[in-house]
Protein backbone atom coordinates (compact mmCIF):
# COMPACT_ATOMS: atom_id res chain seq x y z
CA UNK A 1 0.00 0.00 0.00
CA UNK A 2 1.35 3.52 -0.91
CA UNK A 3 1.68 5.71 2.06
CA UNK A 4 -0.77 8.75 2.02
CA UNK A 5 1.32 11.48 1.53
CA UNK A 6 2.40 9.87 -1.60
CA UNK A 7 -1.26 8.90 -2.81
CA UNK A 8 -2.38 12.61 -2.44
CA UNK A 9 0.96 13.73 -4.22
CA UNK A 10 -0.08 11.02 -7.30
CA UNK A 11 -3.73 11.99 -6.84
CA UNK A 12 -2.18 15.92 -7.82
CA UNK A 13 0.23 14.71 -10.40
CA UNK A 14 -2.77 12.67 -12.14
CA UNK A 15 -5.49 14.81 -11.76
CA UNK A 16 -3.37 17.77 -13.40
CA UNK A 17 -2.93 15.24 -16.56
CA UNK A 18 -6.32 13.88 -16.84
CA UNK A 19 -7.56 17.51 -16.86
CA UNK A 20 -5.23 18.74 -19.68
CA UNK A 21 -5.73 15.74 -21.77
CA UNK A 22 -9.29 15.91 -21.23
CA UNK A 23 -8.86 19.95 -22.81
CA UNK A 24 -6.63 18.18 -24.86
CA UNK A 25 -9.57 16.61 -26.86
CA UNK A 26 -11.50 19.15 -27.09
CA UNK A 27 -9.13 22.05 -27.92
CA UNK A 28 -7.37 19.88 -30.65
CA UNK A 29 -8.00 20.38 -34.20
CA UNK A 30 -6.74 17.10 -35.58
CA UNK A 31 -9.05 14.18 -34.48
CA UNK A 32 -5.86 12.05 -34.45
CA UNK A 33 -4.48 13.52 -31.84
CA UNK A 34 -7.41 14.45 -29.64
CA UNK A 35 -8.15 10.29 -29.88
CA UNK A 36 -4.67 9.97 -28.49
CA UNK A 37 -5.62 12.87 -25.78
CA UNK A 38 -8.22 10.57 -24.79
CA UNK A 39 -6.04 7.72 -24.47
CA UNK A 40 -4.01 9.75 -22.02
CA UNK A 41 -7.16 10.67 -20.09
CA UNK A 42 -8.84 7.05 -19.96
CA UNK A 43 -4.93 5.62 -18.68
CA UNK A 44 -5.10 8.75 -16.03
CA UNK A 45 -8.59 7.21 -14.98
CA UNK A 46 -7.52 3.75 -14.35
CA UNK A 47 -4.95 5.13 -12.24
CA UNK A 48 -7.24 6.82 -10.02
CA UNK A 49 -9.39 3.86 -9.94
CA UNK A 50 -6.48 2.06 -8.32
CA UNK A 51 -6.14 4.78 -6.12
CA UNK A 52 -9.77 3.80 -4.55
CA UNK A 53 -9.23 0.34 -4.42
CA UNK A 54 -10.99 -0.60 -7.84
CA UNK A 55 -8.63 -2.63 -9.21
CA UNK A 56 -11.01 -4.90 -11.50
CA UNK A 57 -12.70 -1.66 -12.73
CA UNK A 58 -8.94 -0.16 -13.32
CA UNK A 59 -8.49 -3.17 -15.23
CA UNK A 60 -11.69 -2.81 -17.52
CA UNK A 61 -10.75 0.31 -18.22
CA UNK A 62 -7.72 -0.32 -19.88
CA UNK A 63 -8.73 -3.24 -21.83
CA UNK A 64 -11.91 -1.31 -23.17
CA UNK A 65 -11.64 1.95 -23.29
CA UNK A 66 -8.20 2.01 -23.54
CA UNK A 67 -7.90 -0.94 -25.78
CA UNK A 68 -10.99 -1.16 -28.08
CA UNK A 69 -13.03 2.34 -28.18
CA UNK A 70 -9.50 4.58 -28.48
CA UNK A 71 -8.67 1.75 -31.27
CA UNK A 72 -12.21 1.90 -32.82
CA UNK A 73 -12.15 5.81 -32.86
CA UNK A 74 -8.70 6.00 -34.39
CA UNK A 75 -9.67 3.36 -37.00
CA UNK A 76 -12.42 5.24 -38.05
CA UNK A 77 -10.44 8.42 -38.25
CA UNK A 78 -8.15 6.84 -40.74
CA UNK A 79 -10.82 5.39 -42.84
CA UNK A 80 -12.64 8.43 -42.99
CA UNK A 81 -9.64 11.16 -43.29
CA UNK A 82 -11.98 13.73 -44.58
CA UNK A 83 -13.18 14.55 -40.52
CA UNK A 84 -9.64 16.87 -40.97
CA UNK A 85 -11.50 19.21 -43.22
CA UNK A 86 -14.03 20.74 -40.80
CA UNK A 87 -12.65 24.18 -40.18
CA UNK A 88 -12.71 25.49 -36.48
CA UNK A 89 -14.08 28.75 -36.66
CA UNK A 90 -12.44 31.83 -34.81
CA UNK A 91 -13.13 32.22 -31.09
CA UNK A 92 -15.58 34.22 -29.56
CA UNK A 93 -18.40 33.08 -31.40
CA UNK A 94 -21.70 33.19 -30.25
CA UNK A 95 -21.93 29.05 -29.76
CA UNK A 96 -18.56 29.41 -27.77
CA UNK A 97 -19.84 31.97 -25.56
CA UNK A 98 -23.24 29.90 -24.87
CA UNK A 99 -21.35 27.02 -24.33
CA UNK A 100 -18.59 29.01 -22.00
CA UNK A 101 -21.70 30.26 -19.88
CA UNK A 102 -23.15 26.72 -19.51
CA UNK A 103 -20.16 25.15 -18.79
CA UNK A 104 -19.21 27.69 -15.64
CA UNK A 105 -22.88 27.08 -14.35
CA UNK A 106 -22.96 23.45 -14.49
CA UNK A 107 -19.57 23.40 -12.85
CA UNK A 108 -20.10 25.78 -9.94
CA UNK A 109 -23.79 24.01 -9.91
CA UNK A 110 -22.11 20.63 -9.35
CA UNK A 111 -19.05 21.94 -7.52
CA UNK A 112 -21.51 23.76 -4.70
CA UNK A 113 -23.26 20.93 -4.22
CA UNK A 114 -19.99 19.07 -3.56
CA UNK A 115 -18.42 21.46 -1.36
CA UNK A 116 -21.61 21.65 0.99
CA UNK A 117 -23.35 18.32 1.19
CA UNK A 118 -22.16 15.36 3.36
CA UNK A 119 -22.43 12.21 1.66
CA UNK A 120 -25.45 10.46 2.79
CA UNK A 121 -26.45 7.21 1.69
CA UNK A 122 -26.84 3.33 2.35
CA UNK A 123 -23.82 2.22 3.54
CA UNK A 124 -22.32 -1.52 2.73
CA UNK A 125 -20.56 -4.35 4.00
CA UNK A 126 -17.47 -4.10 1.89
CA UNK A 127 -15.02 -3.18 4.15
CA UNK A 128 -11.48 -2.62 3.12
CA UNK A 129 -10.33 -5.11 5.39
CA UNK A 130 -13.19 -7.42 3.58
CA UNK A 131 -11.77 -6.89 0.27
CA UNK A 132 -8.28 -7.76 1.84
CA UNK A 133 -9.78 -10.74 2.47
CA UNK A 134 -11.52 -12.23 -0.56
CA UNK A 135 -10.06 -9.99 -3.30
CA UNK A 136 -11.95 -7.39 -5.34
CA UNK A 137 -12.71 -9.23 -8.11
CA UNK A 138 -13.73 -12.39 -5.91
CA UNK A 139 -16.48 -9.76 -4.03
CA UNK A 140 -17.67 -8.17 -7.54
CA UNK A 141 -18.24 -11.38 -8.96
CA UNK A 142 -20.00 -12.69 -6.22
CA UNK A 143 -22.67 -9.47 -6.58
CA UNK A 144 -22.63 -9.50 -10.16
CA UNK A 145 -23.58 -13.00 -10.75
CA UNK A 146 -26.49 -13.46 -7.58
CA UNK A 147 -27.79 -9.86 -6.84
CA UNK A 148 -27.22 -8.67 -10.55
CA UNK A 149 -28.16 -11.81 -13.12
CA UNK A 150 -30.86 -9.92 -15.00
CA UNK A 151 -29.14 -7.29 -15.25
CA UNK A 152 -26.19 -9.32 -17.08
CA UNK A 153 -28.53 -10.84 -18.98
CA UNK A 154 -29.71 -8.24 -20.17
CA UNK A 155 -26.30 -6.56 -21.58
CA UNK A 156 -25.52 -9.68 -23.21
CA UNK A 157 -28.73 -9.04 -24.87
CA UNK A 158 -28.10 -5.32 -25.85
CA UNK A 159 -24.38 -6.46 -26.31
CA UNK A 160 -25.69 -8.59 -29.39
CA UNK A 161 -28.52 -6.21 -30.69
CA UNK A 162 -25.40 -3.67 -30.64
CA UNK A 163 -23.45 -6.23 -32.63
CA UNK A 164 -25.91 -6.95 -34.97
CA UNK A 165 -27.27 -3.32 -35.72
CA UNK A 166 -23.27 -2.11 -36.75
CA UNK A 167 -22.78 -5.28 -38.76
CA UNK A 168 -26.26 -4.16 -40.85
CA UNK A 169 -24.49 -0.67 -40.99
CA UNK A 170 -21.22 -1.99 -42.13
CA UNK A 171 -22.99 -5.05 -44.93
CA UNK A 172 -24.44 -1.38 -46.18
CA UNK A 173 -21.54 0.19 -46.74
CA UNK A 174 -19.56 -3.04 -48.44
CA UNK A 175 -22.65 -3.34 -50.74
CA UNK A 176 -21.82 -0.17 -52.19
CA UNK A 177 -24.64 2.22 -53.74
CA UNK A 178 -24.91 2.85 -57.64
CA UNK A 179 -24.43 5.81 -56.92
CA UNK A 180 -23.79 7.52 -53.32
CA UNK A 181 -25.32 11.11 -54.12
CA UNK A 182 -27.40 12.57 -51.85
CA UNK A 183 -30.96 12.11 -52.04
CA UNK A 184 -30.50 9.61 -54.71
CA UNK A 185 -34.09 6.82 -54.66
CA UNK A 186 -34.34 3.81 -53.10
CA UNK A 187 -32.93 0.48 -55.23
CA UNK A 188 -34.80 -2.19 -55.98
CA UNK A 189 -33.64 -5.37 -55.02
CA UNK A 190 -32.42 -5.95 -58.77
CA UNK A 191 -30.74 -2.72 -58.26
CA UNK A 192 -29.13 -3.78 -55.23
CA UNK A 193 -28.02 -7.56 -56.69
CA UNK A 194 -26.84 -5.69 -60.00
CA UNK A 195 -24.72 -3.51 -57.84
CA UNK A 196 -23.71 -5.89 -55.49
CA UNK A 197 -20.93 -7.60 -57.60
CA UNK A 198 -19.66 -3.82 -59.23
CA UNK A 199 -20.04 -2.71 -55.24
CA UNK A 200 -17.47 -5.55 -54.14
CA UNK A 201 -14.46 -5.33 -56.13
CA UNK A 202 -12.87 -2.13 -55.35
CA UNK A 203 -13.89 -2.56 -51.56
CA UNK A 204 -11.49 -5.88 -51.88
CA UNK A 205 -8.84 -3.87 -53.02
CA UNK A 206 -8.88 -1.13 -50.43
CA UNK A 207 -9.32 -3.55 -47.62
CA UNK A 208 -6.60 -6.39 -48.82
CA UNK B 1 -11.04 6.39 5.94
CA UNK B 2 -7.37 6.42 4.80
CA UNK B 3 -6.31 7.67 1.43
CA UNK B 4 -7.30 10.59 -0.64
CA UNK B 5 -10.41 12.85 0.42
CA UNK B 6 -13.70 11.21 -1.95
CA UNK B 7 -14.66 14.92 -2.42
CA UNK B 8 -11.14 15.64 -4.38
CA UNK B 9 -12.40 13.16 -6.65
CA UNK B 10 -16.31 14.26 -6.78
CA UNK B 11 -14.69 17.89 -7.81
CA UNK B 12 -12.21 15.48 -10.33
CA UNK B 13 -15.27 14.15 -11.80
CA UNK B 14 -17.25 17.48 -12.12
CA UNK B 15 -14.16 19.36 -13.88
CA UNK B 16 -13.89 16.85 -16.07
CA UNK B 17 -17.84 16.14 -16.72
CA UNK B 18 -17.82 19.39 -17.42
CA UNK B 19 -15.22 19.28 -20.02
CA UNK B 20 -16.84 17.01 -21.83
CA UNK B 21 -20.31 19.12 -21.70
CA UNK B 22 -18.82 22.15 -23.33
CA UNK B 23 -16.89 20.05 -26.01
CA UNK B 24 -20.06 18.56 -26.96
CA UNK B 25 -21.86 22.10 -27.42
CA UNK B 26 -18.76 23.55 -29.23
CA UNK B 27 -17.24 21.09 -31.21
CA UNK B 28 -18.69 20.65 -34.83
CA UNK B 29 -16.73 17.13 -35.68
CA UNK B 30 -19.10 14.18 -35.08
CA UNK B 31 -16.07 12.29 -33.84
CA UNK B 32 -14.44 14.56 -31.34
CA UNK B 33 -18.96 15.43 -30.03
CA UNK B 34 -18.75 11.07 -29.99
CA UNK B 35 -14.78 11.63 -28.03
CA UNK B 36 -16.45 13.81 -25.69
CA UNK B 37 -19.56 11.96 -24.60
CA UNK B 38 -17.15 9.04 -23.71
CA UNK B 39 -15.30 11.49 -21.19
CA UNK B 40 -18.54 12.74 -19.28
CA UNK B 41 -19.47 9.21 -18.50
CA UNK B 42 -15.80 8.21 -17.78
CA UNK B 43 -16.15 11.33 -15.58
CA UNK B 44 -19.74 9.84 -13.98
CA UNK B 45 -17.76 6.42 -13.54
CA UNK B 46 -14.91 8.42 -11.36
CA UNK B 47 -18.39 9.77 -9.19
CA UNK B 48 -19.44 6.27 -8.87
CA UNK B 49 -16.65 4.66 -7.76
CA UNK B 50 -15.49 7.28 -5.33
CA UNK B 51 -18.67 6.87 -3.42
CA UNK B 52 -18.61 2.72 -3.79
CA UNK B 53 -15.05 4.08 -1.82
CA UNK B 54 -16.55 6.06 0.56
CA UNK B 55 -19.81 4.20 1.48
CA UNK B 56 -17.81 0.72 1.80
CA UNK B 57 -20.12 -0.78 -1.04
CA UNK B 58 -19.65 -2.31 -4.23
CA UNK B 59 -23.18 -1.25 -6.21
CA UNK B 60 -21.34 1.72 -7.76
CA UNK B 61 -18.65 -0.39 -9.02
CA UNK B 62 -21.31 -3.09 -10.54
CA UNK B 63 -22.98 0.70 -12.38
CA UNK B 64 -19.70 1.55 -13.57
CA UNK B 65 -19.39 -1.96 -14.99
CA UNK B 66 -22.46 -1.68 -17.18
CA UNK B 67 -21.79 1.75 -18.06
CA UNK B 68 -18.73 0.69 -19.52
CA UNK B 69 -21.03 -1.98 -21.50
CA UNK B 70 -23.19 0.18 -22.68
CA UNK B 71 -20.55 2.97 -23.96
CA UNK B 72 -18.86 0.04 -25.94
CA UNK B 73 -21.70 -0.79 -27.54
CA UNK B 74 -22.49 2.83 -27.89
CA UNK B 75 -18.90 3.93 -29.74
CA UNK B 76 -19.74 0.73 -31.92
CA UNK B 77 -22.57 1.61 -33.13
CA UNK B 78 -22.27 5.41 -33.58
CA UNK B 79 -19.11 4.68 -35.50
CA UNK B 80 -20.78 2.45 -37.82
CA UNK B 81 -23.29 5.25 -38.54
CA UNK B 82 -20.44 7.33 -39.19
CA UNK B 83 -18.87 6.16 -41.74
CA UNK B 84 -22.36 5.04 -43.40
CA UNK B 85 -22.79 9.13 -43.04
CA UNK B 86 -19.76 10.24 -44.01
CA UNK B 87 -20.24 7.73 -47.53
CA UNK B 88 -23.63 9.10 -47.75
CA UNK B 89 -22.60 12.67 -47.32
CA UNK B 90 -18.85 13.25 -47.45
CA UNK B 91 -19.25 15.29 -44.37
CA UNK B 92 -18.74 14.93 -40.54
CA UNK B 93 -20.00 17.95 -39.64
CA UNK B 94 -22.84 18.05 -37.27
CA UNK B 95 -24.46 20.86 -38.42
CA UNK B 96 -24.97 19.79 -42.23
CA UNK B 97 -27.27 16.66 -41.17
CA UNK B 98 -29.14 18.47 -39.23
CA UNK B 99 -32.05 17.90 -40.85
CA UNK B 100 -34.14 14.10 -40.46
CA UNK B 101 -34.98 14.05 -44.21
CA UNK B 102 -32.45 11.77 -45.55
Amino acid sequence: MIPESLQSLLFWVVATVAVLSAGGVVLNRNAIYSALSLLVNFTMLAVLYLLLNAQFIAMVQVIVYAGAVVVLFVFVEMLLGATGRIQVTGWLTPRLIVAAVAGFLLLSTVGSVVYESAIGGMRGNVTPEVLARAGVVQVLGITLYTDYLLAVQLAGVLMLVGLVGALQLGQQWQRGRPSSLPGSPARSPSAAAESTGRGNTPMRENGG
Amino acid sequence: MPGVPTAWFLLLGAILFTIGAVGVLVRRNVLIVLMCVELMLNAVNLTFVALSRELSSLTGQIFVFFVIVVAAVEVAVGLAILVELNRLRQTADVDEVSELKG
